[in-house]
């Protein structure tokens, strides 16, 4: 058989319902396939099954056949010597796929001890000629650094040095990109294009974004609830890229009313604000501090959506948490609808908080696992002076539910009953209960997938317009903000680069560092049969 | 209630530490309303008999029945043991929760305190304190009580911590709850199966402490009967009355044996590692 990878009608199942449904895929060599599907669709485990990882409670059927190695029949030593030299994987989270004590140049020299019989010294060698193909040449980033002392796209080359040490026939990366920004996200991918075609190896990248992998792809196969529903040349794929499957997968155009009126009255304004990190100190080291927001100054005007766009860890959470007096303002000041915030007297506080209210990102942690949704979602009418009876707040928790279109059947859950996107819902049903003025996304829609993420963009859209409510959207993908923002903010190492109506900023931006942003967006591509790409 | 069954079911340990605590819960209990023979009756003509249909675990010196004395007994261990314990989570686990909440300078004082306990071997210091405030059920309470404070302000400090930097944590703050609300609301509800866990342990140790502090007589005091004591006073005896010995220190073990099995279990059932691997 021609195919490096042949999976043939593999079922698996742990316990209950099959989590893999008769699954069947051929991947040729040389060939890059996109495996896409939303979360909980099957497509890790098919990865795990073909590394023969699948969890020891599973019971598989099938036939997994890598390279012409029959995967489900090989004893655990016969896997351990396929897996790195014919198969090999790429992770999504580089930090925890790594080991923290080694050295990179270790790690990767390990391959190389574990499969060939050389001395250390050669598989070192070895090693430093696998980093540098992966784009950690020895000059640039030291190979006796350890994981941590890597950024996340340097983490993630490391991983990919060690998943192409041996020039695999099968490669596969599991939403590799996923925990990286979208800057180092598409350097990442044409690297693994790139090092797949060198070697010939056939690639299977692994995804729920469809954007992100889509100009590598040769072919696209799509995974729902444990089956294959589509299997197509990347080009027929996307010329029905209407059809309500590929829906699921391309981040939705929201449309947007023109502003008829322009809107002027001020519902939050930010003069010269900085936030501080202060390390205490102990008996022995200094307190310092790091200035994680600084001389920031903007407004949010009444009914606006404001987009705030910067990598990780240049302040944008932080200063969203200075906004709702979670963090405290080293210095500047803030007013909120006139009035000066945080406020000193505790009851104008309580008055003030009710105007704003925030949506984080983790759908995961920001539950009280032990709370029901009803007292879940009326958790801020505490800010009110009257309380409300059983009754009362139970009438607003259902009236919440359903402005986020949940229905009054969610109320006696409790949060792990939901999805990510319907975790969302909720959050945003708990930020409305007071009415605010403005509510704060930090990356509110990173976590979901994009059929999700399409549908809380919507629902947010539709909040905005009909409560006027003002959003401050915070995210470091550009693309995701595009269509929903008026204006809006690029941040970069605690300062604001720039700020702007929205198109102007996509069609003329001022700094180099936001051109940056602007190409590395994901956007579909797509090559055709002549190998022009299109988009 | 059915979870609780399924759990009882598919945990052998479980079951077992389960089923040996409850059989000696359940023999303090009946000990309030019947025991075979008057616990403080002396039978002068059946002194130091072995064990026998009359007396199924024999008799002592004064001729006291030594199961009626182990029903009794076990009534004294399970308090003492309780009621320290009791000490122990409600100064501890509100001290805990308050150093999380604050943290700064409360924090260090409770941390440096609890240090301060800790560096006591605490037996030791226990039985200073019986001696120093008297001999007595209620002071060996006091005195055991008091190691379990640092104990349970610890826990409950570093479990409550990383709840604090929850993202729900955060939405009460800006619902405008104070520390005190989202420790109750929040913080508390997420760390309870640690404590359970806890106490559970805590618990077996309190019955050997009070065990120990009866053997050295400044424990519950005669004629109530301590399985402690019933070992100090079998010492001399336990060459030709071997029963004295054997049965008091059979409940000690098995008691606290079953405490430890089910500390263990319950430890297996609230493990979210463990739960999470199920999936």
């Amino acid at each position: 058989m021609s195919e490096t990878i042949h999976i043939n009608n593999l079922s698996l199942a742990i316990g209950g319902p099959p989590i893999l449904d008769g699954v069947s895929l051929k991947v040729k060599p040389g060939e890059i396939v996109g495996l896409i599907g939303r979360s909980g669709s099957g497509k890790s485990m098919t990865a795990l099954a073909m590394m023969g990882l699948a969890p020891r409670a599973a019971t598989l059927s099938g036939e997994i056949a890598v390279g012409g190695e029959n995967i489900l029949a090989l004893k655990e030593q016969a896997l351990c010597d396929l897996r790195g030299r014919d198969i090999a994987m790429v992770f999504q989270e580089p930090m925890t796929a790594l080991n923290p004590l080694q050295t990179i140049g270790a790690q990767v020299a390990e391959v190389f001890l574990a499969h060939e019989k050389i001395s250390r010294a050669e598989a070192m060698e070895k090693a430093r000629a696998a980093l540098a193909r992966a784009g950690l040449p020895e000059g640039e980033v030291s190979h006796s650094r350890r994981p941590h002392e890597l950024s996340g796209g340097q983490r993630q080359r490391a991983g990919i040095a060690i998943a192409i040490a041996l020039k695999p026939k099968v490669l596969i990366a599991d939403e590799p990109t996923t925990a990286l920004d979208v800057t180092t996200q598409a350097e990442i991918l044409d690297l693994l294009r790139s090092l797949a075609k060198e070697d010939g190896s056939a690639l299977l990248l692994i995804t729920h974004d469809l954007a992100v992998v889509s100009h590598l792809c040769d072919r696209i196969a799509v995974m729902k609830d444990g089956r294959i529903v589509a299997d197509e040349a990347a080009d027929d794929f996307y010329a029905s890229a209407s059809s309500s499957l590929a829906k699921d997968f391309i981040p939705a155009r929201v449309k947007r009313d023109p502003q008829a009126v322009r809107r002027t009255e001020v519902a939050l304004k930010a003069e010269n604000v900085s936030c501080d990190y202060v390390n205490a100190g102990g008996l022995f080291a200094r307190p310092s501090v790091f200035r994680a927001v600084n001389n920031v100054s903007f407004e949010i005007r009444k009914g606006e959506t404001l987009g705030l766009v910067g990598e990780s860890g240049c302040g944008k959470s932080t200063l969203a948490r200075a906004l709702l007096a979670l963090h405290p303002i080293a210095e500047g000041s803030m007013t909120l609808g006139g009035e000066s915030f945080p406020a000193k007297d505790r009851a104008a506080m309580r008055r003030l908080r009710r105007k704003i209210q925030i949506v984080f990102q983790d759908p995961y942690s920001s539950f009280n696992p032990r709370q029901r949704v009803a007292d879940i979602v009326t958790e801020p009418l505490h800010l009110f002076d009257q309380p409300l009876s059983a009754a009362q707040k139970r009438e607003r928790a259902a009236a919440l539910l359903d402005s986020v279109g949940l229905g009054a059947d969610a109320l006696d859950k409790y949060p792990h009953a939901f999805s990510g996107g319907q975790r969302q819902r909720i959050a945003i049903a708990r930020a409305l209960a007071t009415d605010p003025d403005v509510i704060v996304l930090d990356e509110a829609t990173s976590a979901l997938d994009i059929a999700s993420r399409n549908r809380v963009l919507d629902l947010l859209q539709s909040l905005s317009a009909a409560r006027g409510v003002s959003l401050l959207f915070i995210t470091h993908d550009l693309s995701v903000i595009r269509d929903i923002a008026d204006r809006v903010m690029v941040m970069k190492d605690g300062k604001l680069l720039e700020t702007g109506e929205t198109a102007r900023i996509f069609a003329e931006p001022e700094t180099d560092y936001t051109r940056r942003l602007i190409a590395a967006a994901p956007v579909i591509k797509w090559r055709d049969a002549a190998g022009e790409l299109n988009g | 209630m059915t979870a609780l069954a399924a759990s009882l079911r598919s945990d052998k340990g479980l079951a077992a530490g389960a089923g040996l605590v409850a059989f000696f819960i359940v023999m303090a209990l009946v000990s309030v309303l019947w025991t075979p023979h008057g616990v403080a009756a002396i039978d002068v003509d059946a002194r130091l008999a072995a064990p026998s249909f009359k007396h199924w675990l024999g008799t002592n010196h004064l001729g006291r029945d030594v199961l009626s004395m182990i029903m009794v007994g076990a009534r004294t261990s399970i308090a003492v043991a309780f009621f320290a314990v009791g000490m122990g989570l409600l100064v501890g686990v509100p001290v805990g929760l308050l150093a999380a909440g604050t943290r700064g300078i409360i924090e260090d004082a409770v941390m440096r305190m609890s240090d301060v306990i800790f560096a006591f071997p605490a037996i030791i210091l226990a039985i200073l304190l019986a001696a120093v405030c008297g001999p007595g059920a209620i002071n060996a309470v006091i005195a055991i009580g008091v190691f379990n404070i640092p104990v349970f302000a610890r826990l409950t400090r570093g479990a409550a911590l990383p709840i604090w930097t929850r993202a729900y944590v955060m939405s009460a703050r800006t619902a405008g709850k104070n520390n005190f609300r989202i420790s109750l609301e929040h913080v508390l509800p997420n760390i309870l199966p640690v404590l359970i866990v806890q106490a559970t342990v805590q618990f077996s140790l309190a019955v050997l402490a009070e065990a120990a502090l009866s053997y050295v007589g400044l424990g519950a005091q005669p004629p109530a009967p301590s399985w402690g004591r019933m070992l100090a006073e079998s010492q001399t005896m336990v060459s030709f009355a071997p029963w004295l010995a054997i049965f008091p220190g059979l409940a000690i073990f098995l008691f606290v044996f079953g405490l430890n099995l089910l500390g263990d279990g319950l430890r297996r059932r609230f493990d979210p590692h463990r739960i999470a691997g199920l999936i």
